[in-house]
């Protein structure tokens, strides 16, 4: 089994965001990086099946040298060896196109990530991958198993889930609980010390530029009303909110 | 971490006669890649395993869950981070230990478990086993595949540690040691396969150590302990009775035990102190979010300054004790890296070093572990009725603190071994102290400096304070030393008083070597915050110098002497105004927008 994750580089969840340069840019002051929390459960998942199949995994990310200690936890966890691809991630076609590019001259077998980042969250990069590789992708992917050459997964779709069957290869969006989340140890990490990170320079234009980021408005205050009381709850929505 | 001549020339204790320079010292915001790696593995094990379960760890009915989460640890590796690698463990040095230690550090009852196992459990057979005893119990113990506990403390036998009346008497066929007695406060007791056991071999004056497997049999214990915090970890009293010990798991030498225990409390006690640190962060964050989400008045709680004094000082105090912390970590790193150098083998060096900065260990285990508790006893002040709530986190952390000051020699031990070691070491003319004291005692004779050739650089008003404070140490205990000679020991309250003055003074350099060691690399703009935490502890310290002087002074001085000292000490703690309260608002307002402690 030959398995290429791919990570992401993101602010932790718990990060304040702020933008500097007009709104044009992420201020990454004080921000601490992690994997994508999606990509993770793939990378575990990915360790799971190596350690259930063998084979090997190689983590992929699109990103700059800041991107490394995060690469290098994947390592620790893990992964084989790492490719960089040495470009900001500036839009999901572009980040697709990257990684088809690896993934032409190496017939994975299996080609997993997050179903999506959780700073752009735009969720399209592993169906970007599929086509551009002319293979099936599948999301979100909650549960898989691998017989023979037919993956058999459990997607989650709108108020219910479906169970899918596709040969290989494939490209996956991963989410929990896919696998069981996994800490990095002493071994790992002295391990990840010798595993190699390649670093490649980018293929293609860069066709999209930010102009302006915005945060979203903060939340309004939210009210309680016990269930017993539904008639001041329709005389708030009538003459509060006046929206009835 | 690089070595430099001056580096390895700082011996134990004496920071308190030569100026270190702050590019000496090693800061924790030197830690590499991996040791960050190393540390994030353990909070994420607290994180996924230990805190959802700190209720069910606390009033299980056995030991089995806190075995089964030593064991995850340990397949984790992180029992055998201090263990070479040719003993199965991972060789990391003393300050990814406390690093480690740290890490785990908020994690309660289980904290204390793996603290007393890869601790006081593991460490008398890593630096005093013969090679077949390393062999036979390390690889078992770093695995975690054994569980270790530490037998000292006896009924009758505690700060007093060598007077325990368990008994060793050889066999008769001359292959066993029989051990008959009773140990008390044992910690991992319930599941430990393997305990470290002091005896007195027949009528000897002094303890030896014995490893003592659980299937030797004649061990038998009481109930689980019902104590006051730490209710998850293992805490049993440990009867022995003919129990038959290979003459081949004696430890180290006959009376050698003495020796073992006094050098693995040293390292118990720094690591107690990294412990602590760990513990004080959690609890400042988690008292920050509160005081953010509690709305009174109309705002949250945090908009007050009564509680950002509080948020500022719980900072400002950890950060000071981790200054220290850190660096007494790499003295003791480079201590044994020198003296690997010299020829001696990795246990022994090891050994040797913690030894040599034993004061600096005291000096640790009982700032940190008040710090903590100050932080605690604040923290449920700021949850206020929540506080007192066993629903709320600070409960726990209140209760969980108390035992720091206790365990591993109690303060008041500590605060005497570390003016007592310093004083021995003047004594044996190691540590150079009666020249400074004297130059000391001309000094307040003469014309005080008024300060007007002030030299330019980073906080060097500040480190010419501390530098001050020393001089009131050495003012005090010169004279005193003077007075009561051989009897000195006797003064445990000025013992105690000199103590105070002695942390305050290396926590209070370490604090500012730090800050200017940071300044250097990040630029003074950069660490205002470090810089705020800095002056609002160096300011407490020179306060708290003071008052313990005067009162040391007065308990021995009379007519001009007393009046002389009184006036060299107020010369000594002299310190420069400044707004505090600025400085604390400061503090608090980065810490309230993060949402959690910040440095």
């Amino acid at each position: 089994m030959k398995i290429l994750v791919c990570i992401t580089n993101v602010p932790d969840t718990t990060a304040k965001i702020a933008f500097t340069d007009g709104d044009t840019q992420l201020n990454k002051a004080g921000i601490t990086y992690i994997t994508g929390p999606y990509d993770d459960y793939a990378l575990s998942r990915a360790v799971e099946l190596k350690e259930q199949l063998g084979g090997t995994i190689t983590v992929l990310n699109v990103g700059l040298s800041d991107s490394d200690p995060v690469i290098r936890k994947c390592l620790a966890i893990g992964a084989d060896d790492a490719i960089r691809i040495n470009v900001e991630p500036t839009d999901s076609f572009f980040v697709a196109e990257q990684i088809a590019q690896v993934a032409k001259q190496e017939n994975y077998d299996l080609i997993l990530m997050g179903r999506e980042s959780i700073d752009f969250n735009s969720g399209i990069v592993h169906g970007l991958v599929g086509e551009l590789l002319g293979i099936p992708s599948i999301s979100p992917v909650m549960k898989l198993e691998i017989e023979g050459t037919v993956a058999k997964m459990t997607r989650e779709i709108e108020g219910g889930k479906e169970d899918i069957e596709a040969h290989l290869p494939l490209v996956l969006g991963c989410q929990e609980p896919i696998a069981e989340w996994k800490i990095a140890g002493m071994r790992g990490i002295m391990s990840a010390r010798t595993k190699p990170i390649k670093v490649l320079e980018p293929t293609g234009q860069v066709t999209t530029t930010t102009e302006l980021y915005t945060l979203p408005a903060p939340k309004g205050a939210v009210k309680m009303i016990a269930a017993e009381e539904a008639e001041s709850l329709i005389d708030l929505l009538r003459n509060e909110a006046k929206v009835i | 971490m690089a070595l430099t001549e001056s580096n390895t020339s700082i011996k134990g204790g004496e920071f308190l006669i030569k100026d270190i320079d702050a590019s000496h010292i090693f800061i924790p915001e030197e830690f590499s890649e991996e040791q960050q790696m190393i540390a994030q593995t353990c909070l994420d094990f607290l994180r996924t395993e230990v805190h959802p379960r700190l209720d069910e760890i606390d009033y299980a009915k056995d030991n089995s869950l806190m075995v089964s989460l030593l064991d995850k640890a340990g397949e984790l590796g992180l029992l055998g981070t201090a263990v070479p690698e040719e003993y199965g463990g991972f060789g990391m040095d003393f300050n990814t230990s406390l690093l480690v230690a740290e890490a785990v550090g908020a994690g309660h009852s289980f904290s204390v478990a793996l603290s007393a196992d890869t601790g006081i459990g593991t460490l008398p057979i890593l630096y005093y086993g013969t090679e077949e005893q390393k062999h036979k119990y390390l690889p078992l113990l770093a695995s975690g595949e054994w569980k270790a506990s530490y037998c000292l403390t006896e009924p009758d036998s505690g700060s007093d540690a060598n007077s325990g009346k368990t008994k060793a008497v050889l066999s008769e066929d001359g292959q066993h040691y029989i051990i008959n007695g009773q140990k008390m406060w044992i910690t991992n007791g319930g599941f430990a396969d393997l305990f470290i056991v002091f005896a007195k071999i027949d009528n000897d004056k002094s303890l030896t150590a014995f490893i003592v497997e659980k299937s030797f049999g004649g061990i038998t214990m009481n109930a689980e302990e019902r104590k006051m915090g730490i209710k998850g970890s293992s805490t049993r009293q440990v009867f022995f009775n003919d129990c038959k010990v290979p003459i081949e798991n004696m430890l180290y030498t006959r009376e050698g035990g003495f020796k073992i225990a006094v050098n693995i409390l040293n390292i118990g006690r720094i690591k107690l102190a990294s412990a602590v640190i760990g513990a004080s962060k959690q609890v400042t964050s988690q008292a920050v979010n509160y005081a953010n989400e509690r709305k009174q008045f109309g705002t949250s709680i945090s908009n007050f300054g009564a509680i950002k004094h509080k948020i500022a000082e719980m900072h400002a105090r950890t950060f000071a004790s981790e200054s220290a912390c850190y660096r007494a970590g790499q003295n003791i790193d480079d201590a044994t890296v020198d003296l690997l150098a010299s020829g001696m083998d990795s246990a022994q060096a090891k050994l040797k070093a913690v030894e040599q900065f034993a004061i600096e260990c005291a000096i640790m285990k009982v700032h940190g572990s008040e710090v903590l508790d100050y932080v605690v006893d604040e923290g449920v002040q700021i949850y206020g009725g929540m506080g007192f709530s066993a629903e709320a986190p600070m409960d726990r952390a209140y209760r969980d603190s108390r035992i720091n000051r206790i365990f591993e020699g109690t303060n008041e031990i500590n605060r005497l071994l570390s003016v007592g070691t310093i004083v021995k070491r003047a004594m044996k003319g190691e540590l150079n102290l009666m020249p400074a004291a004297m130059a000391v005692g001309k000094e307040i004779m003469a014309i005080p400096d008024f300060g007007v050739e002030e030299e330019e650089g980073i906080l060097v008003k500040e480190k010419k304070v501390v530098k001050n404070m020393k001089k009131a140490i050495l003012m005090i205990a010169g004279a005193a030393l003077q007075k009561y000679m051989a009897a000195f020991e006797k003064e445990q309250e000025l013992i105690m008083n000199l103590a105070d003055m002695l942390i305050e003074t290396y926590i209070a350099e370490s604090t500012l070597l730090r800050v200017e060691k940071l300044i250097g690399v990040r630029g003074e703009a950069a660490c205002s915050l470090q810089q705020d935490a800095a002056m609002v502890y160096l300011h407490a310290a020179v306060n708290k110098t003071a008052n313990a002087g005067r009162e040391a002074i007065m308990s021995f001085a009379e007519g001009d002497e007393l009046r002389v000292m009184l006036m060299g000490l107020k010369r000594f703690t002299k310190i420069e105004p400044l707004n505090l309260k600025e400085a604390r608002r400061r503090l608090a307002d980065a810490a309230i927008e993060k949402g959690g402690y910040i440095f």
